[in-house]
């Protein structure tokens, strides 16, 4: 089943979130609230997918010195396709990623993908490298965003488990949180990879 | 198949080709969400306009100059032929990051009942803080007579946001403009000698909640 093994790659041996450790910058600003990580990472998902089989079926097309400006493209048009779809049909969300969303364009997850994987492969491989990263990075996010919500706001997707006068350690979601989260979750990942001798 | 060479003829043709690939399929997405943002957006203004000011059943819209070629809109709620507020809908280019969009409610005596329907481009965590209670509260319940609308630094008697100056600089000048349409309603309608709804209705449309 060595097809699968694209997809599985992204979840845990390679996660661009604790392993490869790319797209670091959306992860500490978004992971304030377990609600956003998993809409952040839904996002981004549908962004890498989409760019990666597009990137792929078009690799043989794209003379090597314009690559990086044509990925840029395809990738900047498939997030404003994102903004434009969550504007409309659940603006909720889309208030509360508001600023982020324009920013998956810069993420690296998507770019690094494109330059090591999408353009170097065929379309399946592709479309499953995009799915298995996109997945991976969803899961990251939304286990620090937990962390982070539980210990900084007592809340978990946006239900109290704490009395409301009760007292949260709020350097959990701020920056300096978000760090040490992050820090503490990838030696997390190092010691289970290792166990798992992956 | 091997990439093709980068001469000149080949960047060109491939860069045009994907920009031109990718315009088409965002113009598509952009019609077929068009209609439904516009909605969105629509009720969202509904509420803010709403929440402006005391409950009413009718609305009266009117366009109203603050300065040269500037307009605002704004909308004078009546519970029965009684004027419950007066709301403006606002705006300042002086964000951090450019245009803020707002809706102030005034009750009848000038004071400012509500900051509402914020829309903004600002620094979050930062000037996003601007429709929050601690920021927003101390405007509520002032008149813009007695209440400087300036920030404690240039003078005024505003609380600015921590680390957001700018922003809160901006919100001022939103309601400043907002204050100055306010004046001139009150006094349009005060110079009428016939009651204020035909008077409203004598400069604008009527809406039936």
């Amino acid at each position: 089943m060595s097809k699968l093994s694209y997809f599985t790659n992204g979840l845990l041996k390679e996660n661009p979130t604790f392993v490869i450790v790319l797209g670091t910058c959306p992860t500490l600003a978004v992971t304030t609230s377990a609600f956003n990580g998993i809409g952040m990472g839904l996002a981004t998902t549908f962004v890498l997918t989409s760019s990666n089989l597009l990137i792929s079926l078009l690799r043989n097309l794209i003379p090597d010195k314009v690559r990086i400006p044509s990925f840029i493209v395809i990738i900047a048009t498939f997030v404003t396709i994102v903004d434009l779809v969550m504007k409309a049909f659940v603006p909720d969300l889309y208030q509360a990623l508001g600023i982020f969303i324009p920013l998956i364009v810069v993420n690296c997850i998507i770019m690094g993908r494109a330059e090591a994987f999408a353009q170097k492969n065929t379309p399946v491989p592709a479309i499953l490298d995009g799915l298995g990263m996109g997945v991976g990075f969803t899961v990251a996010l939304t286990l620090l965003a937990s962390i982070r919500e539980i210990l900084g706001n007592g809340s978990i997707f946006n239900i109290k488990l704490v009395s409301e006068s009760a007292s949260t350690i709020l350097i959990f979601i701020l920056a300096p949180g978000a760090f040490i989260t992050y820090g503490y979750m990838v030696a997390l990942v190092n010691i289970i990879k290792k166990k798992l001798s992956l | 198949m091997p990439k093709p060479e980068s001469n000149l003829r080949n960047m060109f043709l491939a860069l045009t080709l994907i920009a031109m690939l990718m315009s088409g399929a965002l113009s598509f997405v952009y019609l077929k969400t068009k209609d439904l943002i516009a909605r969105t957006d629509q009720v969202k203004r509904e509420k803010a306009i709403r929440e402006a000011i005391p409950p009413f059943d009718s609305l009266a819209v009117i366009k109203e100059p603050v300065s040269e070629g500037d307009t605002l809109t704004a909308s004078l709620g009546f519970a029965e032929d009684t004027l419950t507020g007066i709301v403006v809908e606002t705006y300042t280019t002086k964000g951090f990051s450019g245009l803020i969009k707002f809706v102030v409610g005034f009750t009848p005596d000038g004071r400012i009942n509500n900051l509402t329907g914020f829309a903004h481009k600002e620094t979050p965590g930062l000037g996003t803080k601007m429709s929050e209670p601690k920021f927003r509260n101390q405007f509520l319940g002032k008149n813009p007579e007695t209440f400087k609308l300036k920030v404690k630094k240039d003078g005024g008697d505003v609380d600015a946001i921590s680390a957001a100056t700018i922003t809160s600089r901006a919100v001022c000048d939103g309601i400043s403009k907002a204050w100055v349409v306010f004046g001139k309603i009150r006094k349009g309608l005060q110079s009428h000698e016939v009651d204020s709804v035909s008077a409203a209705t004598h400069t604008g449309e009527m809406t039936k909640q």
